[in-house]
């Protein structure tokens, strides 16, 4: 019965999404009052009834509903409830009702934060992402129903993915999507920018918030992507320039530039028309991310079953909402004003260096994703792109943003002078390198990768550090949200920095053989295996390692990897042992049994240094994104704002 | 010219000139880096040069899976149904590794024939079959229905 009402709702939300695509757009077309306060309650409508679809999805999960082949294939009866609730979104029909949530979450949002616009111009906004909306409710509906029944269903269900019974996995996925779906709003204000013939400077600055929230979600989806591949796959990587990850991390890249240009475009109104361009890309991308993972034309390590039937549906969705975007930018790019110009030296170039590495490195990882693509469809044979590529080609793109960054918040709008600039942050050079060179030397990380991120790393936080203290001592109120935003994110890339360097270059890691009673020695610990027992969980039974550290005599941790055996699917996994530190990760991973009699397994140890400050400089970007998003300016519109804004609306002929 | 329109089109030749200089770099980088995907009957036909990296994929053949018990070696045979290549491998195969299974190894040929992987990858989900695995099976003339669940 549930799931039966969950469909209603689904068809039901489809049809206000429809009604709300249609109806406010008219209403902002011809000026009419009462069809634009519709707006409010569609969106309320929609978000209700998706909201109701995705309970529906949820109790059928809680009660065991096998009858669901999408529950039969994601759950079982073993299952413990928590991730029979997060299992909703373990599969695709579900991840996908869940994109829809959120995209109607931020909807929702966008309807109650915005009352202080003009109607005309958040009914726009509304009604195209409702039309985004529709796209993804018809592709539920018509290729991904989850409520598809099987009758008679199966006594139990196969089981979820075991390497999505994960704390981990909780959180992931809504994240990523949260980043994903916010990058529609910025994509729904800058097309209801194009529609309205509005001034840029204007929507761009309460796009801003929105834009910066949705970078600061897909930051933290990102990140908790990475932490999960790092002990759940059991690899000890922390990334792996996989197609799936760099489907996440070009519209992270773009929304990096996107960010940035905003900055300009509201400040100044210089690169209106660049601003606009780039808030249709980093949300094209996002769409364009969602076909890779779900259409399984990418050999991914972690490509799930698919169907090319509904990457088909996603790719003509895609082109048609990125080419009608595209046309009416076309249309309409002449009417944009262009901004005031600007010197050589002066914050606006700084920006725009900073745009031009981030879009290209966007390029870059979509080349490398889609070649082998190409050159398959081509017929030229079947290749991969290795991450040397990726990485030789990060290095190189990324290094004149280190350089440039603390300098950029120094630069006055307009014009400046180089001296000028350089003058308060001699200092934090000086410091940098002298810090660097000192702290790669006492942790014996002597070689150019770990001295060059330590270097960088203290140079991109001290310099942040420095226009902190400045902007604090010259202004009596001192830092606003949203420089403090900026501030915690630079400070981030920083930490970041110095984490992704000293893993690069002075991880220890080894495969070896190890018999109980055994020790053996890894980059200063000692590492001693008493016995392997079996142990048991709700849903599986495991082989476990039991695992004595040992430094200089003390006893450091005790760690018990397992290997598992899940009933249901007959799956096997591998549970890692991890004893996270500051300074360093402890890893053990066990790898199978190799001889019965003497009890030997074959093991896989890491010591991962500052490991944790990858993600802890994530963490810092998603943090200062959040706080930067929460300043009032961006949300406060004076009165006589309001006036102005009322009075230059045009209504479009 | 006027010195604001020099001064842009400086600015607008220097970022293309920096564009492309990226683009030549990506496209060095990217044919350095390329992993041909091979199968064994495509290792059977042609000699590959014995230093190239290669991605070898194809089904663990069954019985062939043998370990040393006294290190990490172990040497498995991976067949597309028409052929059959060596693979020998040191250090810990994925979960998901079983005879019958399809695999993808990274490495390169060496001069007895025998493949030398430095990675092993195997799928990541029951129902998941590398779809360049699948393609050359059908092209060995050996398909396998994926296993559908149910």
């Amino acid at each position: 019965m549930i799931a039966e009402f969950g469909q209603v709702t689904l068809i039901l939300a489809l049809v206000l999404a429809v009604l709300l695509a249609t109806l406010p757009l008219y209403g902002a077309y011809r000026g009419n009052e009462t069809l634009m306060r519709l707006t409010t309650s569609l969106v309320i409508g929609h978000f209700v009834f998706l909201a109701a679809a995705y309970v529906a999805l949820s109790a059928a999960f809680l009660n065991h509903d096998f009858t669901l082949s999408y529950v039969a294939l994601n759950s079982n009866l073993l299952l413990p409830w928590y991730y029979r609730l997060t299992a909703v979104w373990g599969g695709h029909e579900g991840s996908l009702l869940l994109w829809m949530l959120m995209l109607g979450g931020w909807m929702l949002a966008v309807a109650a934060f915005s009352r202080t616009l003009p109607r005309e111009f958040v009914a726009r906004v509304l009604a195209v992402m409702g039309i985004v909306s529709i796209g993804f409710l018809l592709f539920t509906l018509l290729t991904s129903n989850p409520f598809d029944r099987v009758l008679p269903g199966p006594t139990d269900g196969q089981d979820l993915n075991p390497l999505l019974q994960d704390p981990g996995m909780i959180v992931h996925p809504p994240l990523l999507y949260m980043g994903y779906v916010g990058f529609a709003v910025a994509f729904g204000f800058a097309i209801a920018g194009l529609l309205g013939g509005k001034v840029e400077r204007e929507w761009v600055r309460w796009a801003r918030p929105w834009t910066l929230s949705a970078w600061a979600f897909l930051t933290a989806g990102i990140a908790l992507g990475s932490w999960w591949a790092y002990y759940e796959l059991g690899w000890g990587g922390w990334w792996f320039w996989d197609p799936v990850e760099n489907a996440s991390f070009i519209p992270w890249l773009i929304g990096t530039a996107l960010l940035h240009s905003q900055a300009v475009t509201e400040k100044r109104g210089s690169f209106p028309a660049w601003t606009v361009l780039l808030s249709i890309a980093a949300f094209s991308m996002s769409l364009l991310g969602t076909f890779l993972v779900r259409s399984g034309v990418l050999t991914s390590v972690h490509a799930f079953a698919n169907d090319p039937e509904r990457g088909l549906f996603i790719l003509i969705f895609m082109a048609i909402i990125t080419g009608a975007a595209l046309l009416l930018y076309a249309l309409r790019a002449p009417r944009i004003m262009t901004g005031p110009g600007f010197d050589w030296m002066s914050r606006e170039t700084m920006l725009l260096i900073n745009n031009v590495f981030f879009t290209v490195s966007a390029a870059m990882v979509l080349l490398g994703t889609l070649y082998p693509l190409i050159v398959d469809f081509m017929g030229w044979g079947q290749i991969s792109v290795g991450p040397p590529y990726f990485g030789a080609m990060f290095i190189l793109l990324m290094t004149p943003i280190v350089i440039l960054l603390p300098l950029g918040p120094f630069t006055r709008w307009k014009q400046d002078e180089v001296m000028r600039v350089m003058r308060p942050l001699v200092a934090s050079a000086a410091v940098a390198i002298v810090l660097g060179l000192v702290i790669s030397a006492a942790l014996g990380a002597w070689s150019l990768r770990a001295i060059t991120g330590w270097v960088g790393g203290i140079w991109v936080m001290a310099g942040a550090v420095a226009w902190a203290l400045r902007q604090a001592r010259s202004t009596r109120s001192g830092l606003a949200l949203h420089q403090w935003g900026m501030t915690l994110a630079h400070f981030g890339v920083g930490v970041f920095l110095i984490g992704v360097a000293m893993v690069e270059s002075m991880t220890f890691e080894r495969d070896m053989r190890i018999e109980p009673g055994q020790t053996v020695e890894a980059a200063g610990y000692q590492f001693t295996l008493h016995e392997v027992a079996q142990v048991k969980g709700p849903n599986w039974r495991a082989e476990e390692a039991r695992f004595t550290v040992h430094r200089n005599d003390r006893e450091v941790a005790r760690m018990t990897p397992q290997k598992r055996l899940y009933h249901r699917g007959g799956q096997v996994m591998t549970q890692v042992a991890l004893r996270p530190g500051i300074t360093r990760d402890l890893y053990i991973a066990m790898g199978e049994e190799l001889d019965p009699a003497s009890g030997a397994w074959s093991i896989r140890i890491h010591v991962k240094p500052f490991v944790r400050w990858i993600w802890g400089g994530a963490a810092l970007m998603t943090l200062g994104g959040l706080v930067s998003a929460s300043d009032r300016r961006y949300w406060r519109r004076r009165r006589a704002e309001a006036r102005q804004a009322e009075k230059t609306a045009e209504v479009p002929a | 010219m006027t010195p604001t329109r020099k001064k842009r089109l400086t600015l607008v030749g220097l970022i293309v000139l920096g564009v492309s200089a990226a683009t030549v770099v990506a496209i060095t980088a990217l044919q350095d880096n390329m992993l041909f995907f091979v199968t064994p009957s495509d290792v059977q036909a042609q000699t590959l040069p014995p230093d190239r990296q290669i991605r070898l994929g194809g089904l663990v053949a069954d019985g062939t899976v043998s370990r040393d018990p006294d290190s990490l070696a172990v040497t498995f045979g991976v067949t597309d149904g028409a052929h059959d290549v060596m693979v020998s491998f040191n250090g810990i195969l994925p979960d998901l590794f079983r005879e019958g299974q399809g695999v993808i190894a990274h490495g390169h040929m060496d001069e007895s024939g025998v493949f030398r992987a430095h990675e092993v990858l195997a799928r990541h989900d029951e129902t998941y079959m590398p779809p360049e695995v699948m393609r050359a099976l059908e092209k060995a003339g050996h398909p396998i229905e994926a296993s559908m669940p149910q």
